[in-house]
């Protein structure tokens, strides 16, 4: 109390009484989120026994492990203040073009396959990012285009071979339905890719810049931040996890038409906002946005185990979407409202 | 805790900074810079000189050129000719970055913080410290954040975010930056507009410890007696041209104003307007909270009350206030004695306000829209039968009040945009002046239009007074205020400062009120 008096005294003070309770719900929101996860598990486990079972938590593990990766890679382009749309459609491609590669060569390595997968993707994130970053047409346009190209050309190469598992070999089927102490391998993937991105988000200039980017666009230019490169990057990024992506897709369900995906693009971003990512650009976390991801997926299983229908599911996860960012917004215009507010009880009299 | 700065300091501070005056020998030099933007000249041969331990002063009217000359040290823009010397040495501030290692530095009026992340990393952005893998080093950047705001003696949290700083304090954060990076010349554009008397003078205490510490500030100012209080030397620019550099000591605050508004007091010519019409628009204790403050005035028929004041005083807003753009905090808006909805546009324009904007390529005119249809914009409602427009009407009157504002145009088929501004100007007057408005409110109804329009715009307004309309004109441009209003109302950092009738209006007055300082009965 008494540092908070002196604090007032130097004329230096910043403390706002009203902050701390926002400022906790901001820097706690993945443990907001862990916590309605657990809540929600609990809470199904207790009205449907079976749903606490060992195959049913591989389920609630394995299943968003794709929209896991992509949604990474979406929130580094929101955290820009742009947004990628293409993700699904590239999702779909690089699925398909994987399983064409196994036609072809049989014995290629898994590790070559999903490498197969994640140049295809930052071969579209690359267009996209010189797109938008370069040409500076507005990612929401540039990229919902690029989602019916991309989609489009899945279409008609598709048409040409089908896919499916008799193609694949074991080995790489296995990424999708085996287990590694308990969790499926490809969610150590998921993991692995969270874990990384996280880190590097936190502790390197280049993604530092990109929440500068995102939190004031014009102040990032006057810092001298190479803004076009580092938004160019975001897209690459997104592109190559999304193709990442794909390659786990094909491993999961292990056969392929041209719908692959469709969708997931909106799976990406609802999981990113729902886990805390400013749809404005400027915050956010990875770990938040890969627990967005797992809780809309728990909330889905939970349903379906609890018996309601698929609709509600859908609905649920909007109204999610619908909080979270009222949420953001509530919490932006209350700290500038008192900052108006402070600005006149300071100074007009 | 706030006054750090011991007072040894700060005696040394004024030592350097006579020594600094005995042996001139400036730090950064500009010498004939020009800058042209089209055909404005926004900067022609201007020459500063900034010492070492010294606030020197940049004053001048609005459009004087000084946030030009600012952007040119900040790397924003380049000069078209000219060049700059630092430590004697020829450079050039081809970008921010690169005005940045150069060692300049520039505390904009609204600070250009990035609200998400945290104070330190505000500081650092760019060049955050490293450790091993080019990692940022987290604790080694607090701690600098640290040392420079204990430079500064502030005490600001560097792990706390940027949102929800006060302005003063976002200002303290980028001026830490400018010192975190040593910049040797540190410019501050408008720095006190937004603070309040206590923030003032801690300002000015880090100002003085930067000085005490050789640095070379150049302080950008509306508010001379601030000036007077903390800078050495002053340097005035009027019309984007030099018009002296002086030492403080050596000149006083009239003088200073003669040489802001530099040309001969423009005699007042009678608008015809009488002033004892009925009120039109009764504006009793307007406030909108942090923009402006306790607002009240009154616009009689037949005549023209100019709102003058410096930019960022609070006119525009206050004119939005009235029309219904803006929602209002406080205060009541009366036309013909009714009280005003506030915070509706339909409504002002139903009881009878017309409201011409400042920026009429944004505001006032649908720039891809045919000339006689921007013209019926805002009285679709009488022109319309059984909810369609009629097209003959539509172009009946554009075509009378073309004719009537002498228009230049091809076709009234054509877009607004192949018509020149001072023509636009007249499309945006025609659009309002057809719904026959009783109060019309005018944001800056001359600017960038050549002089020909410019008197004819002027003979418009001066004849719609004449028909007993009621006028608030806004205006930057001293001579028509002087020229062509009845009254003149000063606003002042968001208050109504004072009021002047026509004969008593001189520019000098009018200036020393705009800048805040009290009015002497010899104005």
């Amino acid at each position: 109390m008494s540092q908070h008096l002196d604090e007032a005294l130097s004329g230096a003070a910043t403390a706002n009484p009203k902050t701390p309770f926002i400022l906790k719900l901001v820097r706690f929101r993945e443990f907001a989120i862990l916590l309605a996860l657990v809540l929600v598990f609990v809470g199904t486990s207790l009205k449907n026994t079976s749903f606490a079972s060992t195959s049913s938590i591989q389920g609630l593990l394995s299943g968003p492990a794709v929209i896991i990766l992509i949604a990474v890679g979406e929130t580094l382009v929101i955290i820009t203040r742009n947004v990628d749309l293409t993700v699904g459609s590239v999702v779909g491609l690089s699925a398909y073009l994987v399983g064409d590669v196994y036609v072809h060569y049989p014995h290629t390595p898994v590790l070559v396959a999903l490498l197969v997968g994640i140049a295809v993707g930052a071969a579209c994130g690359l267009v996209t990012g010189t797109i938008v970053a370069y040409a500076r047409v507005p990612s929401l346009a540039v990229t919902l285009g690029l989602l019916y190209i991309i989609r489009g050309l899945d279409a008609v190469i598709v048409n040409a071979v089908q896919i499916n598992a008799t193609s694949l070999p074991a080995g790489f089927i296995g990424v999708g339905a085996n287990n590694f102490i308990g969790i499926p391998i490809m969610m150590w993937i998921a993991i692995i890719v969270v874990a990384v991105v996280g880190y590097a988000m936190r502790n390197f200039r280049a993604t530092r810049e990109m929440y500068a980017i995102g939190s004031n666009p014009e102040a990032a230019l006057l810092a001298g931040i190479p803004v076009q490169r580092r938004i160019f990057s975001a897209f690459v990024v997104s592109g190559a996890l999304a193709g990442l992506a794909g390659a786990l897709w094909l491993a999961e369900f292990a056969t392929v038409g041209s719908t692959a995906g469709t969708g997931y693009e909106l799976d990406a971003v609802a999981a990113a906002v729902v886990g805390g990512v400013a749809i404005f650009g400027g915050s956010g976390t990875i770990l938040g946005a890969a627990l967005g991801a797992l809780f809309l997926n728990t909330i889905n299983q939970a349903l379906v185990a609890g018996g309601v229908s698929s609709f509600w599911d859908q609905a649920v996860a909007g109204l999610l979407l619908v909080l979270a960012i009222a949420l953001d917004r509530y919490l932006v215009v209350r700290s500038e409202r008192i900052l108006r507010v402070e600005g006149r009880d300071r100074g007009r009299h | 805790m706030g006054d750090v700065v011991s007072e040894g300091f700060i005696d040394g501070a004024a030592d350097a900074a006579r020594d600094s005056l005995d042996t001139p020998k400036p730090l950064l030099v500009v010498e004939h810079a020009k800058k042209s933007f089209g055909a404005v000249h926004a900067l022609n041969d201007v020459s500063i000189e900034l010492f070492r331990g010294e606030a020197h002063a940049l004053l001048g009217e609005n459009g004087a050129g000084k946030s030009t000359l600012v952007k040119i040290f900040a790397g924003v823009h380049q000069p078209d000719s000219g060049s700059i010397f630092l430590d004697g040495v020829r450079v050039q501030l081809s970008s921010p970055a690169a005005a940045r290692d150069a060692g300049v530095s520039v505390i904009y009026q609204e600070p250009t913080l990035f609200p998400d992340l945290t104070v330190a990393e505000n500081i650092f952005m760019g060049r955050q410290p490293l450790r091993s893998g080019r990692r940022i080093n987290r604790s080694e950047m607090t701690k600098l954040t640290k040392d420079a705001f204990d430079r500064l003696g502030v005490t600001i949290d560097p792990s706390r975010a940027a949102r929800g700083l006060s302005v003063a304090d976002q200002q303290i954060v980028e001026i830490a930056k400018s010192i975190s990076f040593n910049a040797q010349v540190i410019i501050m554009d408008e720095p006190t507009a937004a603070l309040t008397e206590v923030e003032v003078a801690r300002l000015f205490d880090v100002v003085k410890t930067l000085r005490a510490q050789g640095a070379a500030i150049m302080y950008v100012s509306h508010r001379l007696s601030e000036v007077f209080d903390i800078c050495q030397r002053v340097t005035i620019l009027r019309d984007g041209a030099f018009v002296k550099t002086a030492l403080i000591g050596e000149t006083n605050i009239d003088d200073v104003i003669r040489s802001m508004v530099g040309r001969d007091v423009v005699a007042a010519q009678s608008a015809g307007g009488g002033t004892d019409g009925a009120n039109v628009l009764e504006v009793e204790r307007l406030t909108r909270e942090g923009i402006f403050t306790d607002i009240s005035f009154n616009v009689r028929a037949g005549e023209i009350v100019a709102l003058a004041g410096l930019v960022g005083a609070g006119r525009t807003e206050v004119a939005r206030g009235i029309f219904g753009i803006d929602r209002i905090d406080a205060g009541t808006v009366k036309i013909d004695g009714k009280k005003l909805k506030s915070g509706s546009p339909v409504a002002a324009m139903n009881a009878g306000i017309g409201f011409v904007p400042e920026d009429r390529r944004q505001q006032g005119l649908v720039m891809e829209m045919a000339i006689d249809r921007n013209v019926a914009l805002a009285s679709l409602r009488g022109l319309s039968h059984l909810g369609f427009i009629r097209k003959s009407s539509e172009r009946k009157m554009a075509f009378d009040w073309s004719a009537r504002l002498r228009l230049k145009y091809g076709r009234l088929s054509n877009t607004v945009m192949t018509l020149s501004g001072g023509n636009q100007q007249k499309v945006v007057l025609a659009k309002w002046l057809a719904r026959e408005p009783r109060l019309l409110i005018i944001d800056e109804p001359t600017r960038g239009i050549d002089i020909g329009t410019k008197a004819e715009v002027h003979r418009l307004l001066t004849e719609l007074v004449k028909q007993g309309v009621a006028v608030l004109m806004i205006s930057s441009e001293m001579p028509e205020v002087l020229q062509i209003s009845d009254r003149i109302l000063v606003l002042c950092e968001g208050r109504l400062i004072d009021e002047f009738s026509r004969e008593e209006a001189n520019e000098t007055s009018i200036m020393r009120a705009a800048t805040g300082l009290a009015r002497t009965s010899a104005a």
